[in-house]
């Protein structure tokens, strides 16, 4: 059964992909861009890959300069993720995404975050704002 | 979004293809945060990192015929004359840092190579509207001048450098500035260390809320303003806050909430600043060097080091990172003959997270700054975290 859910642009794009989900806000200078795999200490996804992942996760968070940094290190060597799925939008993450093409949403259905899980297989939209799970 | 007719103009690329590139991502930017319309900027600082992101995205504005309009301050790269005579550089990264210089310097930058602007050569007054990256930086702007600024990218600063313009929105507007969340201060705070700590525990606790301070002294210094901001801005995305009776819009508590209550009130005790600095410092044993500067040191800080190692001698290598002015300064105070006869150094125009520090990766060090321990993590650079007394005495010993 394929639900829809209704979610807001941040930077335009439409891709599919599996859903990884963190509980932690995250700085993607801290992924090794080598690997996709994450590096920070006591980080909820520490030692897992978010590469070609939809990342679903609350916040980036860092300094203003390494964000884009890091962003940019895993687009080029393909470890990156899809796209992102966030709840708070900071403008160091949005600029960066933008400028990276990297598609982000925002404002994503309460009832998305019940239901999503690890693995999902989703389809987003972020340019005409919307989000299936498959 | 409203725009005028000049910005209007902008987007349209009558004012070229790089003024172009850049409005196009601040209108984007100011979608995405439902601003109304764009207002000038009087300040700008660009976060200049001298690597792969930083480099791609100014060079493109540069190809493009971008030119600032308001020209920015930036950040550090390396020093590379410096470490040129002390270590070995390799082509790759000499490139790299020639490029990153002269694609500032053509889009029209002020390369002033420091991470603490706002303590020299771009200060902002209470209220200007400015656009600032760095994460010690826009702390220090928002909270200790009252001046306005988001917490920018380096790239979106840029734009803003080149535009001369920035979306509305966010700590622009003055209901976003208050106060959220009220955080009672029962650890005693002794010096400005302790700054780092607080600022390091403080999101932990209230996520990105605007914390105001209660019960921490009313005359800290610059370093320890800055420090709080740095830590605040590292360990999350918390790009002001208040300290009643000590920073311009928390006079007083109400004045800090702007008569709202307190979303929130939490308290910050001695323990958990033992927790926070138990998590992020490696553990203690022998060291190979000190390094110091991150955010760079002001004249104040070099001379207390200077004070410590006077007439002494240093068991590892010790360098203090900081501005090319305040090298200059301690150079004529005197401090810098001290350092270098105790085995330390200044090192200008250089910032930790840098490829000229390789000759340290994976060894070992002490540090005051947590957000230096932070980043480096990727460079493999394993950091003893104290606070600078500590750490003095530990590269006379070598060990702790």
């Amino acid at each position: 059964m394929t639900e829809t859910f209704a979610c807001h642009k941040v930077s335009e794009g439409i891709i599919e992909g599996d859903i990884l989900l963190s509980s932690d806000d995250l700085c993607f200078y801290l992924v090794d861009p080598k690997t996709g795999v994450v590096i920070e200490k006591n980080h909820s996804l520490e030692g897992q890959s978010i590469a070609g992942k939809i990342l679903v996760f609350p916040s980036g968070k860092g300094s203003s300069v390494v964000q884009a940094d890091g962003m940019y290190q895993l687009k080029m060597s393909g470890k990156g993720p899809k796209a992102l799925i966030i709840k708070y939008p900071d403008t160091v993450l949005v600029a960066s995404s933008i400028i990276m093409e990297m598609p982000v949403v925002d404002k994503v259905d309460e009832q998305f975050y019940q239901q999503v899980k690890n693995g999902d297989h989703v389809l987003l939209d972020a340019t005409n704002g919307h989000l299936q799970i498959k | 979004m409203q725009l005028t007719e000049e910005e209007l103009g902008m987007l349209d690329g009558k004012y070229g293809k790089g003024t172009q590139i850049a409005m196009k991502i601040q209108v984007a930017l100011g979608d995405v945060f439902n601003a109304e319309r764009m207002v000038p900027v009087s300040r700008t600082h660009v976060a200049l990192s001298n690597q792969e992101a930083d480099l791609w995205f100014v060079e493109k504005m540069v190809n493009a015929g971008a030119k600032c309009r308001v020209s920015p301050t930036v950040n550090p790269g390396f020093n590379l004359e410096y470490f040129q005579c002390i270590t070995k550089i390799s082509k790759k990264d000499e490139e790299t840092i020639l490029r990153t210089r002269k694609a500032y310097k053509d889009v029209g930058a002020t390369l002033t190579f420091d991470c603490t602007p706002y303590l020299e050569k771009n200060v902002p007054r209470f209220g200007e509207i400015t656009a600032y990256s760095e994460s010690s930086a826009t702390p220090f702007i928002n909270s200790v001048y009252g001046a306005r600024t988001n917490r920018e990218s380096a790239q979106s600063a840029l734009c803003a450098a080149i535009t001369g313009r920035t979306p509305l929105y966010g700590f622009l507007l003055d209901e976003n500035r208050k106060g959220q969340v009220l955080v009672d201060v029962k650890a005693k705070i002794k010096d400005d260390f302790d700054y780092q700590l607080l600022g390091y525990a403080v999101p932990k606790k209230l996520k990105f809320k605007t914390p105001v301070f209660v019960n921490v002294p009313t005359s800290p210094s610059p370093a320890a303003l800055m420090n709080l901001g740095a830590q605040l801005n590292t360990a999350g995305n918390v790009p002001m806050y208040h300290i009643v009776g000590v920073t311009p819009e928390a006079r007083t508590v109400e004045d800090a909430f702007q008569g709202s209550d307190p979303e929130n009130v939490i308290t910050i005790t001695e323990e958990d600043l033992e927790k926070v600095h138990d998590e992020i410092t490696d553990p203690g044993g022998k060291i190979d060097f000190a390094l110091f500067g991150c955010p760079h040191f002001n004249i104040d800080q070099v001379a207390h080091v200077s004070h410590l190692v006077d007439q002494k001698q240093l068991k590892v290598k010790l360098f203090i990172m900081t501005s090319s002015l305040t090298k200059e300064l301690a150079h004529r105070m005197g401090y810098l003959d001290t350092l270098q006869a105790a085995g330390g150094d200044i090192v200008d125009d250089t910032c930790m997270d840098q490829p000229c520090w390789e000759f340290l990766y994976g060894k070992k060090g002490v540090t005051d700054s947590p957000k230096c321990a932070y980043y480096t993590k990727r460079r493999n650079m394993q950091f003893v975290i104290r606070n600078v007394d500590e750490c003095i005495e530990a590269a006379m010993r070598g060990e702790i």
